[in-house]
């Protein structure tokens, strides 16, 4: 009964603090804080609750599936939900400053905590839910409140980048529509578990499943549908493009994992692992070279991205195809899901250090940041550190998912895929050494161009970087909770 | 036989309509059929017995987004006929003509191989809905079954509007929402507004009354509102609402607050969304009733977009 | 046995179409108040083939889940026209066209 109460205030408490933060914005940031501690204690309280007794799982008005809609929380959902709630609190902490104002409301300082909330709800949401239309509308509602931060600065690149982004997520949205719509005409039901035990690779499911996966990865920005990213995330004022680049991407993956491993593991073949594989692995290339070639800051983190992005598609091939029912596909499919945990809260960090950035230099521009980090010494440590869990060097924790995806590559001949990731690490080395050495250097003229920051906003960043970090090196707790609900597929392949 | 054919010469003219829509040469042109398509949609829903759907489909599929791309048209007034975009490159535009044909035959053939005696969940609804507290199953499925997914769709779009007025110049925000709208004193607009308002506010409160047992619910009589709210403020009988109006926001959260309420008080009942079969009926209608006004003020504002007004000192 | 005169499989295919015809519009156009148009005809169409498979026997009635679903869908798509209508009309007045500047073949 408890842990059920922590599933419904987990979803129940951001909406409360959504609808209060509107008429009561006066107080909002005040009401952000709070919100998301309640969600972050509710996610730890579940954690201890789904390690003692397994998954939980609740049916909304009593209504059991096909009729109702059912929620889950298992080892996988609760590990998302504790690294959001965890990001949104520390971020929601820094946008004091940002959006803030003393006096009379301003537009941005009204818009930006009410989109923050139903953010996370919508998180949280597409993290429990097991009806595959109800997850359609949270993706709406992740998709318009994500694309609303976007604009948040008002610029016309900024209106731009979100008018692209919009028709990218809707295109998403409506091809994964379909594909849901012709799952409830095949099996009378939208619930995962249910459709899960019948499927039968008939022809609507497999063209279901195809436009569900193609909807998702447009979302997720898997190369060549990342064009949209960039730019929007870029766009977005840095404490908005901390959670837009960490965490929203992840909801659409989370759920092409869910369908694949969860649902449909019988319908996914060498064509689908290998496409997949191919495309992130296309991604990681793509993505490093353009962020080694950029000269904004946030452009560099923005591409970084696209690039770690597919990182999490590669896990395709290893769990599946030809290394398929062998032991170390679940190394793959752990591996990746730290990826995107560890890609998470180093990627939010990177973007609120360069939020300080721009505020002390006045500019992204990376030679406009040359020697920042004798003015700032606590934001650019923050950045060295995100920098490291991206590169996957210990003790971070994208080593552990690097060395869990690498290990598993290996031992199942995959050598493309082995090559691919540790080339991409090699890139990531290059288009992440140049900000660290500019930052690190000595400033060409003597004297302060920097305006100073101070030292409780710099401590938001290192927060999140210190917590990509101690997922490497307390990496025992979160990967025993990864296994708990693990699907069956991530150990025998797909 | 007579059915059938009138089934399909409905069809091919819907899928004429479409085309005309789609592919129509000038923009304006463009929105009449769409506004047109939508009509002819709900006409199709009739048919398919789906009334709670026509109604839907004719207020905000056709009515209500066809006036928010007829207000946007308005807008386009000042763009150079070079930049109001054309089609993309030729080469491009058959990938694109092929890959959608070969969808629509995907779906089709998936459509045909479908078992065709499918029943969905009419079985299960027809178990459950006694203790639904209400008899029309659409309404049934939408404030009790899935009584979440309507929550976050409520939700949805006040997220929308939150989305529509970030949109407002930074000097605009505390002033009214919407464009100045200059009205003609006796013109039609203005006898239209007098008039139409008090009938369609009782056709409105009804549809969202009849909810429980017949077609009709918040969604469909909270547009008919809106309708009203819109034609009333175009012909001036109110000055639009300003956009820190804390009443204002208070109206558009309404709704979608008490349903939330409603759903964790389910809590001591069992779980979280319960209603208790007895207290169904009346918690039912209580939130369609608040979650009508919020939904006909929020669409209302999304129609009239963010702040713009200018204020003249009087 | 299904016959081609089977009355919800004519919408069903119908709404096939008129899906492919939506996205043809929407991938095809560079003007972006026509592209949102043809959003809304995809969107229509998978609700009219969601509405026909809820109408497959037709002694029983119409299907409420799809129904309610689809009611909730048109909601959602309005919610997502209005704000991609209210950045375009903004996008428009911001830089005077109304295509995004890469489909824009005149702006370069």
């Amino acid at each position: 009964m408890p842990s059920s109460l922590a599933l419904t205030a987990i979803i129940g408490a951001p909406l409360l603090g959504f609808f209060m933060t509107i008429v009561w914005s006066r107080a909002a940031a005040v009401v952000a804080s709070l919100t998301s501690m309640v969600v972050l204690v509710a996610a730890v309280f579940l954690a201890v609750s789904v390690s003692a007794h397994g998954a939980v799982l609740t049916s909304l008005g009593g209504w059991d599936a096909p009729l109702g809609i059912e929620l889950a929380a298992d080892g996988l959902s609760v590990m998302f939900m504790i690294v959001s709630g965890a990001i949104v609190l520390v971020v929601g902490a820094y946008a004091q400053h940002e959006f803030v104002h003393p006096g009379t409301e301003t537009r941005s300082g009204f818009a930006f905590w009410p989109l923050m909330l139903v953010l996370l709800a919508a998180l949280n949401g597409i993290f429990v839910s097991r009806d595959f239309f109800n997850l359609y509308v949270c993706f709406e509602l992740l998709t318009l409140s994500a694309v609303a931060m976007v604009t948040l600065n008002g610029k016309t690149e900024s209106i731009t980048a979100a008018l692209r982004y919009l028709l990218f997520a809707l295109l998403g949205s409506i091809l994964y529509l379909l594909g849901a719509v012709l799952l409830y005409a095949q099996f009378g039901s939208l619930d995962m578990g249910v459709i899960g035990q019948s499927v039968s690779s008939s022809g609507a499911e497999i063209l279901a499943a195809g436009l569900m996966t193609a909807g998702l990865a447009l979302k997720t920005a898997l190369f060549p549908f990342h064009g949209w990213l960039p730019p929007a995330h870029s766009g977005a004022p840095p404490p908005a493009s901390a959670m837009l680049s960490s965490l929203v991407p992840k909801a659409s993956y989370f759920i092409t994992i869910r369908l694949w491993f969860d649902v449909m593991p019988e319908l996914a073949g060498n064509p689908l692992t290998l496409a997949l594989g191919g495309l992130g692995g296309a991604a990681i290339l793509y993505g490093s070279l353009q962020a080694i070639v950029q000269t904004r800051l946030k452009m560099v983190v923005a591409y970084s991205t696209v690039a770690q992005l597919g990182y999490l598609f590669i896990v395709f091939p290893l769990a599946g195809g030809d290394s398929a029912a062998q032991p170390w596909s679940a190394g793959a499919w752990t591996g990746g899901m730290l990826h995107a945990l560890s890609h998470a809260l180093a990627k939010s960090a990177m973007f609120l250090c360069a939020g300080l950035f721009i505020i002390s230099a006045r500019t992204d521009d990376l030679e406009a940041l040359r020697g920042i980090a004798q003015t700032m010494p606590m934001t650019a440590f923050a950045f060295t550190l995100a920098a490291i869990s991206l590169l996957g060097l210990p003790p971070s924790g994208g080593f552990i998912a690097k060395y869990l995806m690498l290990t598993s590559a290996f031992a199942s001949g995959g050598w493309i895929w082995a090559f691919l990731i540790l080339a991409g690490g090699l890139l990531a080395a290059l288009y992440l050494y140049r900000p660290v050495r500019i930052m690190l250097s000595l400033p060409k003229q003597p004297g302060q161009p920097f305006k100073p920051i101070s030292r409780w906003w710099q401590v938001a960043p290192l927060v999140l970087a210190l917590g990509a970090v101690f997922l490497g090196i307390g990496s025992n707790e979160p990967y025993a909770l990864l296994q708990i609900g693990r699907p069956v597929a991530a150990e025998t392949g797909l | 036989m007579i059915d059938s054919l009138f089934d399909l010469v409905l069809c091919a003219l819907i899928i004429f309509v479409a085309f005309a829509a789609v592919s129509g040469r000038d923009l304006f042109t463009a929105i009449v059929f769409f506004i047109v398509y939508g009509l002819m949609v709900a006409i199709a829903w009739l048919r398919l017995e789906a009334i709670d759907v026509a109604l839907a489909e004719a207020a905000i599929g056709a009515g209500l987004t066809g006036v928010l791309l007829l207000g946007a048209y308005g807008r386009f007034k000042n763009i150079d006929a070079a930049r109001m975009g054309s089609w993309v490159p030729l080469p491009v535009l058959i990938v694109i003509a092929l890959a959608a044909t070969g969808l629509s035959a995907a779906v089709g053939v998936v459509l045909i191989a479908l078992d065709p005696n499918g029943l969905g969940l009419i079985p299960a609804v027809n178990a459950n809905i006694a203790q639904s507290g209400v008899f029309n199953p659409v309404t049934a499925v939408l404030l009790n079954f899935r009584a979440y997914d309507t929550l976050l769709e409520s939700i949805v779009l006040v997220v929308a509007l939150v989305g529509v007025w970030t949109l407002a110049d930074n000097s605009a925000w505390g002033q009214r929402v919407g464009k100045t709208q200059s009205v003609r004193a006796n013109g039609v607009l203005q006898s239209f507004g007098r008039t139409l308002p008090p009938i369609g506010l009782m056709i409105g409160i009804y549809f969202v009354w009849a909810g429980s047992s017949q077609p009709g619910g918040a969604f469909q009589g909270g547009t008919i509102l809106a309708a009203v709210g819109l034609l009333s403020a175009m012909a001036g009988l109110f000055p639009p609402p300003r956009v820190n109006d804390a009443r204002l926001r208070l109206s558009v959260i309404a709704g979608p607050i008490l349903f939330l309420a409603v759903a964790i008080a389910g809590t001591a009942w069992g779980g979280m969304f319960v209603l208790p079969a007895d207290l169904a009926y009346g918690l039912i209608l209580a939130i369609e009733i608040v979650l009508a006004l919020s939904i006909a003020i929020t669409l209302m504002l999304l129609v009239l977009g963010p702040p713009e007004m200018t204020e003249t000192p009087q | 046995m299904m016959t081609w005169a089977s009355g919800w499989l004519i919408y069903g295919l119908t709404g096939a179409t008129l899906i492919g015809l939506g996205l043809f519009g929407f991938a095809s156009h560079t003007n972006l108040l026509r592209r949102i148009l043809a959003f809304n005809v995809v969107g229509s169409g998978i609700f009219l083939v969601f509405g026909a498979t809820g109408f497959r026997v037709p002694e029983l009635g119409a299907d409420a889940v799809p129904q309610a679903l689809i009611i909730t869908g048109i909601v959602v798509a309005l919610s997502a026209t209005a704000l991609a209508v209210s950045l375009i009309t903004r996008h428009a007045s911001l830089s005077g066209s109304a295509t995004l500047p890469d489909d824009d073949r005149e702006d370069r």
